[in-house]
């Protein structure tokens, strides 16, 4: 029986095709779906997501969001969704800089949504780094 | 009947309009396709939004967030999300036309372009913000847009928040929607039209689900409730400004195609008109010439 992962972002459908299975990054620590998982809602945190499909390991980086898993499909809703090949280390870095200067700009006290919105940014760009300097070695 | 020199004038005066509106043509074709990406890129993920909330729509009524109260009272306030500028056709007319239809006579505004917030305050509508947002929609600049109506209905300001913007189909049809967006609907059986919202593309009907599927949660179902709900909210706010832009610069840019053909058909006949009287003139003085040699012979 197969299993059917879609990956979604804002900007655009990621991915949409059978897969074997998949590993999440899921907010209680790493996640496995086979097929005919128990249907399950899960927060996702920044990190890397696997799947299997014909014998090969495809592995994104991912930034929060959360995934459906039922039966037969995963839905993974994510604000980013990026092989290593698109990953660009300086721009997530100058993305992490100019964050940080934000974060110093806002009070705190007064804009939780900003702040958690820019702390956001950080958490995937350095997620983003991570994963990028792991598969390069 | 009109002389030579004034048919001339007219010529050169419809060739400049037909001059600007072929370039605000190219213009707006030119963020429209972009608009349209945007807009059709987005929907993926406000319908993955939408099938995730039906599909645990059951647990909702076991869990309670303050967005899915419904309350007796009919204060409403109403998101509108039309241009900012003019000459885009009839869809500031059509949306406005709906609003007046579809809110409750009472309701209070927050606009997003210029045109229906002079609009809301010529009818004596009390307008509480206005936000403006630049193009190509930002996600930055719709968030505090989303939390601002977040907070008023927190804050039991208002009882019901919808929103009005005009639903981009394709680029010859674009439709005015009104879509209630607070206290979240649609978790209740009954109200299982209302997922069919902001982009289109989801329909409860063609949604296969098993209603009695259950589903875990994690780390557990406030949590996950707490973190979805939120960002359905601004994700709806955000997509509906993306169907309404493509929208504005679809219907811009239909506007500008068949207002430059229109030029250039009144070019076609005004210079046939003009060379008919050219000809007219020509015999005539051809004719003055002949007769006055034949006078002196």
């Amino acid at each position: 029986m197969p299993l059917h992962l879609d990956i979604v972002t804002p900007e655009k459908m990621v991915f949409s095709d059978f897969v074997d299975n998949v590993y999440l990054p899921g907010a209680d620590g790493e996640l496995g779906v086979l097929p005919l998982h128990a249907g399950l809602v899960t927060a996702l945190q920044p990190g890397e997501l696997r799947y299997l499909r014909d014998d090969n390991v495809v592995t994104l980086a991912i930034g929060s969001g959360f995934a459906e898993i039922t039966q037969t499909d995963v839905v993974v809703l994510t604000d980013m969704a990026l092989g290593e090949a698109e990953i660009d280390i300086a721009q997530a870095e100058a993305a992490i800089q100019r964050a940080q200067e934000q974060l110093h700009g806002v009070d705190h006290s007064v804009d939780a949504e900003e702040v958690a919105f820019l702390q956001g940014i950080i958490a995937r760009s350095t997620a983003a780094i991570n994963f990028k300097r792991r598969h390069q070695v | 009947m009109a002389n030579l020199r004034d048919i001339r004038r007219r010529i050169k005066s419809v060739k400049n309009t037909a001059q600007i509106t072929r370039a605000m043509q190219l213009v707006a074709a030119a963020k429209m396709k972009k608009a349209q990406d945007q807009a059709l890129g987005g929907r993926a993920y406000s319908r993955h939004l939408l099938q995730v909330l039906y599909d645990i729509r059951k647990n909702f009524a076991h869990e309670t967030h303050p967005f899915l109260e419904q309350r007796p009272g009919q204060r409403e306030l109403v998101l509108v999300i039309s241009t900012d500028k003019g000459l885009c056709g009839a869809i500031n007319t059509n949306l406005a036309r709906k609003i007046v239809a579809l809110t409750s006579p009472g309701a209070d505004f927050v606009t997003v372009g210029r045109k229906l917030r002079a609009v809301c305050e010529k009818l004596g509508k009390k307008v509480v913000a206005d936000f403006t947002v630049k193009d190509p929609v930002p996600f930055g600049e719709t968030r505090p847009i989303a939390s601002f109506i977040g907070r008023q209905f927190l804050a039991r300001n208002y009882d019901k928040v919808s929103i009005a913007f005009t639903n981009f189909y394709n680029t010859l049809r674009q439709e005015p929607k009104v879509v209630t967006l607070l206290p979240l609907q649609g978790h209740r059986p009954d109200q299982e039209q209302a997922f069919e919202l902001i982009g289109g593309g989801f329909s409860a009907a063609a949604h296969q689900s098993d209603p009695d599927r259950d589903f875990e949660f994690e780390p557990n179902p406030g949590d996950v409730l707490g973190a979805i709900l939120p960002l359905y909210l601004n994700y709806e706010v955000f997509q509906a400004h993306l169907e309404a832009r493509a929208s504005e610069h679809s219907a811009r840019m239909v506007a500008m195609k068949s207002a430059t053909d229109n030029a250039n058909k009144f070019i076609k006949e005004l210079t046939l008109e003009y060379n008919k009287l050219r000809q007219g003139a020509i015999t005539a003085e051809l004719l003055e010439i002949t007769t006055a040699m034949k006078a002196v012979e």
